[in-house]
């Protein structure tokens, strides 16, 4: 049981290490998240209205987008970083070194799923802000209860993500096959941190609902964790 | 899970087969190693070298047959197993990004080497590399990256060492100073198996080989005086597999 | 076993339009409520073919029995085939009832995505090279562990979408058209995943003969 953490983290390490010196990963994805704000925001949001005209129905489709945009573009970043990631383990066949340690695989799983979330993590304490910027959404309302949900949809997605972005290293099209399968699966996890973002955004933050959410979206990340630990070994022995 | 160390003196292949569909890339392997031997797998691309390599390694779960280290199953000794079993792939498994000594470390630390930083030490040596145990592998020759690989391979002492294509890109020096290498591994009791199609080094260097054919193998005739060299033996046992 | 089964779903099929017009008209909606002795059976079997596939997907994973594989493919196939008359006739009924052909409440979204996971899975399977089986059970397992919230979703927060607890206070009259009917499309479903693995046992069969044929 300690080798799988302790493996878990050698690895984990390991990426973040080669991460912290190029930082490419970091900058692209945030880069790319922020450029998804921008798009999705332009896309949706009809031009300047005159800040006194019907605050109020404003406010409520204002709070509803800015949770929608915040989380598609927390999705999409996360299914480029997931990719790239696996991109520089499919070079050289990394993967397969990996998966000759003398520990279960389930430990190569966390470590992937460790440097995903810290990444992921890093865009979304980025993101979060600019979003609440443009779209003079509440960040203070409820701090503590808007960063669970934000963290607790962000592990959701990303356990979902690592398990099937290893799974797919030496699939083809493996590129395409990514979203396609990722995607539905994640879409109850977005779903929920979209309803439980907005409950907080709203002009009359509804903190009841959110917490509601918010512990479903703990039940996801139970599920899809355990789920994920159970079938990366006999998915990766083929 | 028990962390007692498990080791092995002989791996047998019984009638390994493996499918994909009606591809098949391995039919009815028999093939036997013991401790101390240099065993060559030798053929074309895609003759199935790399997959029965892959099986050795457990990698990969054959379609058919089975593969017994000690008398015992993958399955049975579990995850422990790899500890005792080094590959040097054809990729290398190298991470470009990490200099020559954190690759080592790396590889050191997942497999639990002891005495990890003389270790570590001793295989830059014995690469060679120690002036540039800090540079990015990413700017090594395919040679040098080669010398690393093996080292890295190397590194946890393994019982069974699998080779896939070790020659390739070295040049002459590095050549010989790889057979050197795994003759003095042999010596010390390592089982090691070889995928390549280079018979020029391999000869003199494997104790006895295969010669794998669309899946297929057969073992060559043993050196002996007037049997000739090892691309003899090989085209001969070609002949026979035909005829 | 597959004869009898096609022979009793046909039976029961042939009958259902007879029984379906035999039931009372529902107060609010009229003859177009009367889609619910489908849809609703439709969906039954399409939630059932979930957990069929996951779980089969479970022990393939596990056990590597072809059998297995063969029972997920099949039912993922018809989770994907049912769903598609359940999206459609949800829709019809809907468009009379509430006047829109869709609304984004939880059952329905939910319902489309099992649909859309399932039809992952045929993707994956039909072009991920080789392999694909073994990664496409882990999509099956993860399709059946999201399965349950589509049943629950409708419970859990006020909907627009009738209630599961409709089904159980039907009074005879309607509830016996139902039964009818969710015995004559369950089997169907059956008959259909027997044909379905069967068609697959004999690929199976057939290419092990043209590998034994090499030796």
């Amino acid at each position: 049981m300690i080798g799988v953490f302790r493996a878990a983290w050698i690895i984990a390490r390991k990426d973040l290490v080669v991460e912290a010196r190029s930082r490419e990963l970091a900058y692209t994805t945030l880069f790319f998240a922020l450029s998804c704000v921008l798009v999705f925001s332009f896309a949706l949001v009809h031009g300047a209205e005159s800040p006194g005209a019907d605050r109020a129905t404003d406010a409520a489709f204002h709070s509803q987008l800015a949770a929608g945009i915040l989380w598609v573009s927390i999705a999409f970043s996360g299914t480029l970083a997931l990719g790239r990631t696996f991109e520089r383990e499919r070079q050289s066949e990394t993967l397969r070194a990996l998966l000759l340690a003398p520990v279960e695989h389930a430990a190569v799983y966390l470590g992937k799923l460790v440097t995903l979330l810290v990444l992921m993590f890093g865009v979304d304490l980025v993101v979060l802000p600019v979003v609440g910027f443009l779209f003079d959404a509440p960040l203070g309302a409820a701090p503590g209860l808007l960063l669970g949900v934000i963290a607790a949809g962000t592990l959701g997605f990303a356990a979902v993500g690592t398990l099937f972005a290893a799974m797919l290293v030496r699939a083809h099209s493996r590129d395409v096959l990514l979203p396609i399968l990722l995607y539905p699966i994640a879409i109850p996890v977005i779903l929920a941190g979209v309803r439980g973002t907005a409950a907080i955004f709203a002009a009359e933050p509804d903190l009841g609902s959110a917490f509601l959410w918010f512990s479903m979206l703990v039940f996801f990340d139970l599920v899809f964790v355990t789920l994920a630990l159970w079938t990366f070994g006999p998915a990766m022995g083929e | 899970m028990t962390d007692a160390v498990f080791d092995f003196r002989e791996v047998e292949v019984r009638d390994v087969s493996k499918h994909y569909g009606r591809r098949r890339a391995l039919a009815h392997v028999e093939l036997t190693g013991r401790a101390g031997e240099i065993l060559g797998l030798l053929g074309p691309n895609g003759a199935g070298k790399s997959t029965l390599l892959s099986v050795l390694a457990t990698l990969m779960r054959p379609s058919g047959g089975e593969v017994r280290y000690g008398g015992r199953l993958a399955q049975e000794v579990g995850d422990r197993l790899r500890g005792r079993i080094g590959v040097l792939g054809h990729d290398l498994y190298l991470y470009g990004d990490l200099t020559a000594r954190e690759n080592l470390e790396f590889f050191g630390r997942l497999h639990r080497v002891a005495n990890l930083k003389v270790r570590v030490d001793q295989a830059l040596d014995a690469a060679r590399l120690t002036d540039r145990a800090r540079e990015r592998v990413s700017g090594f020759s395919r040679g040098l990256r080669q010398r690393l690989a093996l080292e890295r391979s190397l590194i946890h002492d393994p019982r069974l060492v699998l080779l896939d294509e070790p020659f390739t890109g070295l040049d002459d020096a590095s050549t010989t100073a790889l057979a050197d290498r795994l003759r003095s591994l042999r010596d010390a009791g390592t089982l090691i198996v070889m995928a390549t199609h280079d018979f020029d080094s391999a000869d003199g260097l494997v104790d006895r080989a295969w010669c794998l054919q669309s899946g297929r193998a057969r073992l060559l005739e043993a050196a002996g005086p007037g049997l000739g060299s090892l691309r003899e033996r090989y085209r001969r046992a070609l002949v026979e597999a035909s005829a | 076993m597959v004869p009898a089964l096609l022979v009793i779903a046909a039976i029961l099929l042939a009958g259902s339009p007879f029984v379906v017009d035999a039931a009372p008209y529902e107060a609010s909606m009229g003859i177009v409520s009367k889609i619910f002795y489908f849809h609703v059976p439709f969906a039954a079997a399409m939630l059932t073919s979930t957990f069929v596939s996951g779980i089969a997907s479970a022990i393939y994973l596990i056990r590597r029995k072809p059998v297995a594989d063969f029972v997920a493919l099949a039912a993922a196939e018809l989770v994907t085939v049912f769903g598609v008359v359940v999206l459609v006739s949800g829709p019809l009924w809907a468009r009379k009832a509430w006047g829109v052909w869709w609304v984004w409440d939880p059952r329905l979204t939910m319902t489309l995505v099992m649909w859309m996971i399932f039809a992952a899975y045929l993707i994956l399977r039909r072009f991920g090279g080789p392999g694909s089986e073994v990664l496409s059970a882990v999509v099956s397992i993860f399709g059946m562990a999201v399965a349950p919230f589509v049943y629950w979703s409708v419970n859990m927060w006020r909907t627009m979408h009738p209630q599961t607890s409709v089904v159980p206070t039907l009074p005879s009259s309607m509830a016996e058209p139902l039964w009818w009917c969710m015995a004559a499309i369950f089997s169907l479903y059956a008959a259909l995943l027997l044909v379905r693995v069967g068609i697959e046992r004999n690929r199976a069969a057939l290419e092990a003969a043209y590998i034994a044929l090499e030796d």
